[in-house]
């Protein structure tokens, strides 16, 4: 799931010069996907059957104030020609104004992924750190009970309709028991006590030391972040064990427990440790799709994040505000994986050439 | 392991225990699905939600108000006169009332009001295009004679009330021209810091809105009815009915807006809140392309308007928010037409489906929004249509691709609603019964034109009410009119929806008038 | 000697009794998997329900009743009835054939263009590798469901457009895979040896390398056809999926949600359908894997 090539393949290259090549490499990947995620796009927004000028004028508009539109908007440019004056706008770090929210498409961006990237980093974080020790538990288990329960675990997490465990998380654990927070990121009376600083409203609240604030924002963040950090878990926990298996019966670990070293460093230290790359990878691609935005689970919990925000806009056809979003997932994307890629690289011998 | 997994859970659970359970009591707090909105200029505003901002942030000069939804009052304005040719209004502005940034309100201000909405030419502009006003002419149309004391002048004569009722709509809302002005760029009349920013003198100030969030109002003290009850309102986006309803048990909110039938049912027995019924303008209605051979035939109109349970529906899936309503202008108005002769008769039905030739039925397509009740709506139409026969094919997809497909006349059968921006019958009739240019690049695309019905005669039937001025005359040709789209004609009119607010039972005062811009929170306590 | 003994043979006597003596090893080990097991019992359940739909004495999937709207579970509608008084027990079997469809026809898309993506890319190598592999990161790189909805809405909302929408988003995975195995079994000698016989490129790929990489991906694929169910389901909740009143789970679950609080069963049975059959389809893929590719499990 590497960048540039995947197993096997890529890595077995040439270096250059270091950091120069990287870098540079680095760029054309990241120009060159871009560009490629633009021009999808820009064909998206043209099949689309829906009208862009219909957002902003609405149905009932006179033929001149909708043609005055269709003009401002540029649709009828052949669409060589939107795509050229777009590109030369991004460079120059303008991604335009969404019709929908009426504000830029940056500014759209700085409130509504903050919204994502604390769930997704909330999700990942407990995915992480239950699923790696199940993960080893399982492998070092193999066969027995623990192991199968983790298996099972596993496969319940792969198996769920998520959109409907969040409404019956939402039925049980915030209407029944009163043990969360409802839809939304902060009851109404801790709304805007915070100033936003990072946006991630835990972290603000925590840097202001606004406790109250803080604990509202968990409460509504539990029940999401829980949900998708199963999925998170289930995922990381089985590729946690494939790993761990993969390295337990290497010579070295043999050698090792021959040598006397305790079981629990020599499956925690030496064992894991060896997995770290490929587990970090795994950890990575998980958090990367996390970042797109879980579109149902926000839809279900009323969470303000990325997904909805593009759904939205491309369903009123607000191409600006899905170009946005678009490249900056697509940007995320892209350099985790040259993260990871370098991570390759840097620690794992075999990578070195 | 079990021990870190057991503590994480805990830890989370105790950390997590919401700490209040009502709202403040300086506050109101609505749950509103509010996606609609696009903006916040008055000269822009044209959805529901924003509508309904509009009117408690900024005045106007005529209006309806809590108490009468009958009749225009004069809002700003003191009085107002129309000249012998009923071409010239001329209105005298109430002295001494404030905009929130403290500038007097004056005939200035409404000048620069009316003309901005021609000058910048967005989406409710053809409101006023109708009186005869363009960017060409509009500075000679609308005048300033005195600081209180404002004349315009219409192109033609046209019924009074339509004219007043005009300025009564949310377009004609009256903005502060100096602050306005004060955010100016590139002479755009402050139209760019007031898609998000308010310049009114109404019974609150906007503090801010954030889309798919929330919009947050302050009271205004030195409102012209008196300072509001409440000190401030926040209406706050969730847009699926089923968490509204949590969140108002819980009392999280003090209002919820937009729960279904079946979800006001299900807390019938709770008695810490209350459920409100307040009737709407919308009429929903099934469109019959005439492009469409089969449904040109009168016969087989006929028999459609008989295949469809309409009772069934708002005794259950609709019921409380939908009442049956077979004319195109809503009940309880001036000229309403209030019967509804038909309801589902199947036999009958497939009797004029025989005499027109169909007697096994035949195939249509049929275009609905993706959302509830519409679905449901469009099922039980789909199946009391296959009693006879007619195989329906739904296609269902999101709104505003179901709309661009309708304005390009692209559609056989469409189910859709149709609100009227002012509550004078003009406002329907002239979509529903006018269809002044039937080719396909029309300048206009009234309801009768979607669905290719080319009427002249009733064209000019429609504007010739228009131009009565005498209201009992008036009053019988829309009901004429009404009438006669009742029996014939592509449109099958099918609802009149109402609206059910749930309420916190301390919450005391709030008023949802006929259409989305006469929803009123000064009188609203707790 | 025995059919058992037959196959089971440690020295088989042709190349036919190998491979059945293979096959039947991995489903003697595979039977031995009570989880694995019960994943192909749900599956195979699934399947039937799909095919004997028709003729099940269930009542109309599509019959309305609105009388009997929203009626609790009782003997006369066994999982109740829904906001037009459809049975629910009926929706949910007849809903089983689209599930069923849907899985079947993304298969059948993603599979073969995976495949022939991955193989091509990796056997020919240079440019053309760059190029194919750098299409694929693209759409990896798309956020995979604004991908889809964008399909869909374009084409037109419906089953047909929903399965090609998953589909687009779901192969460049099998890209991968398949591209990895083949950068391997290139070199690897039975490869060499029929390129020295004079094999075209087109034969080794199609009669060498594709039976090899196949393995591989029809695992993943099995593991993958969960994800294919839940994402039809999403774009159902979404009303982008099957169109009414076709009883599609995803689509069930969101007109049920709105009843959520007072009828839970309206959307908490087709969410349990989608639930169970999703475990079973992953069960079975694990199962499947432990047999098929034990050096991965």
């Amino acid at each position: 799931m590497v960048l540039n090539g995947g197993r096997g393949g890529g890595h077995h290259r040439l270096l250059v010069s270091g950091v120069a090549y990287e870098l540079l490499r680095f760029a054309a990947m990241l120009a060159l996907t871009l560009l490629g995620l633009i021009f999808i796009t820009f064909l998206i927004g043209r099949v689309v059957p829906i009208d862009p000028v219909l957002a902003v004028v609405g149905d009932r508009a006179s033929a001149e104030t909708y043609a005055r539109v269709r003009e401002e908007l540029g649709i009828d440019l052949p669409i060589h020609q939107q795509f050229w004056l777009y590109l030369g706008k991004v460079v120059q770090g303008d991604f335009g104004t969404s019709v929908i929210t009426s504000q830029t498409v940056l500014h759209d961006l700085r409130q509504y992924f903050p919204a994502t990237l604390e769930l997704a980093t909330a999700a990942t974080l407990i995915g992480v750190l239950a699923g790696v020790p199940m993960g080893v538990i399982a492998a070092t288990h193999r066969g027995r009970w623990i192991d199968h329960v983790t298996r099972i675990v596993g496969l319940v997490g792969y198996s769920m309709p998520v959109f409907w465990m969040g409404m019956v998380g939402l039925l049980v654990l915030y209407s029944w028991l009163d043990l969360v927070s409802g839809p939304g990121r902060l009851d109404i009376a801790y709304d805007g006590l915070v100033e936003p600083v990072t946006g991630l409203l835990t972290v603000d609240s925590a840097l202001s030391g606004d406790w109250d604030v803080f604990r509202n924002a968990l409460s509504h963040l539990v029940l999401p972040a829980g949900l998708l950090g199963y999925l998170t878990l289930a995922y990381i926990s089985r590729m946690t064990r494939s790993f761990m298996l993969g390295q337990l019966n290497q010579e070295y670990i043999l050698t090792a427990r021959a040598k006397g070293v305790p079981e629990r460093r020599v499956v925690w230290r030496h064992a894991l440790g060896n997995i770290m790359v490929p587990l970090i990878t795994v950890i990575a691609l998980s958090y990367a799709s996390l970042l797109e935005g879980a579109v149902l689970t926000e839809t279900v919990f009323a969470w303000p994040g990325l997904g909805l925000y593009i759904t939205r806009s491309l369903f009123n056809a607000d191409m600006n505000a899905v170009l946005g979003g678009t490249l900056l997932i697509g940007a995320i994307f892209v350099c985790l994986n040259v993260f990871c890629d370098m991570l390759y690289r840097l620690l794992d011998p075999r990578a070195r050439t | 392991m079990r021990r870190l997994l057991l503590g994480l859970l805990l830890s989370a659970t105790m950390l997590s225990s919401p700490v209040l359970a009502e709202t403040p009591a300086n506050t109101l707090v609505v749950a509103k699905n509010i996606d609609d909105i696009v903006t916040m200029d008055p000269a822009e505003i044209y959805e529901l939600s924003n509508s309904e901002v509009a009117v408690n942030v900024y005045d106007r000069l005529m209006g309806l108000e809590i108490g009468d939804m009958a009749n225009v009052a004069p809002k700003v304005a003191e009085s107002y006169s129309v000249s012998e040719d009923g071409k010239v209004f001329t209105f005298r502005l109430k002295p001494d009332i404030k905009f929130h940034s403290g500038n007097p309100l004056t005939a200035e201000d409404v000048e620069f009001s009316l003309e901005r909405v021609i000058l910048l030419n967005l989406t409710p502009a053809y409101l006023f295009q109708a009186l005869g006003w363009n960017q060409e002419n509009v500075k000679d149309m609308v005048k300033v004679i005195d600081p209180l004391t404002l004349e315009f002048t219409v192109s033609e004569k046209y019924a009074p009330t339509y004219v007043l009722n005009l300025m009564s709509t949310v377009t004609s809302s009256i903005v502060d021209k100096k602050e306005a002005l004060a955010h100016e760029k590139d002479g755009d009349m402050g139209h760019d810091w007031l898609k998000t920013n308010s310049a009114g003198s109404g019974a609150y100030s906007m503090r801010s809105w954030k889309a798919n969030e929330s919009v947050i109002m302050e009271a205004n003290p030195d409102f012209r009815l008196g300072s509001p009850k409440i000190e401030r309102v926040i209406i706050r986006h969730i847009p699926e009915g089923s968490a509204q309803r949590l969140l108002i048990e819980k009392g999280d909110v003090d209002i919820a807006r937009n729960l279904t039938p079946d979800q006001i049912a299900g807390i019938a027995g709770n008695s810490d809140v209350v459920v409100e019924t307040y009737p709407k303008a919308t009429v929903y209605y099934l469109g019959l392309s005439q492009k469409v051979e089969v449904l040109r035939n009168p016969k087989v109109q006929e028999a459609l308007r008989w295949l469809i349970d309409y009772q069934g529906m708002v005794d259950t899936f609709l019921k409380g928010q939908m009442k049956v309503h077979q004319a195109f202008w809503p009940s309880g108005f001036f000229a309403s037409l209030e019967d509804t002769p038909y309801r589902l008769d199947v036999a009958k039905a497939k009797a004029l489906l025989a005499e027109a030739g169909y007697p096994d039925g035949f195939k249509i397509q049929f275009d609905i929004a993706n959302t509830q009740p519409y679905t449901a709506i469009a099922q039980s139409i789909q199946s009391t249509f296959g009693e006879a026969g007619i195989e329906v094919t739904i296609n269902s997809a999101e709104v505003k691709q179901a709309l661009t497909k309708y304005r390009a006349r692209q559609q056989e059968m469409i189910y859709m609603y149709w609100g009227p921006d002012y509550l004078d019958p003009n406002a329907n009739a002239d979509s529903f019964a006018s269809n002044p240019d039937n080719s396909d690049n029309s300048p206009s695309k009234p309801l009768a034109w979607r669905n290719s019905w080319d009427i002249p005669d009733i064209t000019a039937e429609t504007r010739a009410a228009l131009q009565e001025s005498d209201t009992e005359k008036r009053r019988q040709m829309y009901l004429d009119l009404q009438a006669k789209l009742q029996k014939s004609g592509p449109f099958i009119n099918m609802f009149q929806e109402s609206e059910q607010t749930v309420m916190r039972k301390n919450v005391k005062g709030f008023f949802s008038g006929p259409n989305a811009d006469l929803v009123f929170y000064r009188e609203v306590s707790k | 000697m025995s059919a058992r003994a037959w196959l089971l043979s440690d020295m088989p006597g042709s190349r036919r009794q190998a491979s059945l003596g293979q096959w039947y090893r991995n489903w003697l080990s595979f039977k031995g998997n009570p989880l694995a097991m019960t994943g192909l019992a749900v599956v195979v359940f699934l399947v039937l329900v799909a095919i004997l739909a028709p003729i099940l004495p269930l009542q109309s999937p599509t019959a309305q009743a609105l009388a009997d709207r929203l009626q609790p579970p009782s003997a006369a509608h066994w999982f109740g009835t829904d906001e037009l008084g459809r049975d629910i027990l009926s929706r949910i079997a007849w809903g089983a054939r689209i599930t069923l469809t849907i899985v079947i026809m993304v298969v059948v898309i993603v599979v073969p263009l995976g495949l022939l993506v991955g193989t091509v890319s990796g056997y020919v190598g240079g440019p053309l590798d760059i190029v194919l592999m750098r299409v694929t990161d693209i759409f990896m790189a798309f956020p995979r469901l604004v991908l889809a909805l964008a399909f869909v809405a374009a084409i037109k909302p419906g089953l047909e457009s929903a399965i090609i929408a998953i589909a687009l988003t779901s192969w460049p995975p099998y890209a991968r895979i398949a591209r990895a195995e083949t950068l391997t079994l290139r070199q690897a000698d039975f490869v060499k040896a029929a390129r020295l016989q004079g094999a075209s490129p087109l034969r080794i790929l199609w009669n060498h390398i594709v039976p090899l990489c196949t393995a591989s991906v029809v695992v993943r694929m099995t593991l993958d056809m969960a994800g294919i169910i839940l994402t039809a389901a999403g774009l159902g909740f979404l009303g982008l999926g099957a169109q009414p009143p076709l009883p599609e789970w995803g689509a069930m679950i969101s007109t049920g949600r709105d009843y959520l609080l007072d009828q839970w069963w309206v959307a908490t049975i087709p969410g349990l359908a989608i639930f169970v059959v999703s475990l079973g389809f992953n069960l079975l893929g694990d199962g499947l894997r432990d047999v098929l590719d034990p050096k991965r499990s």
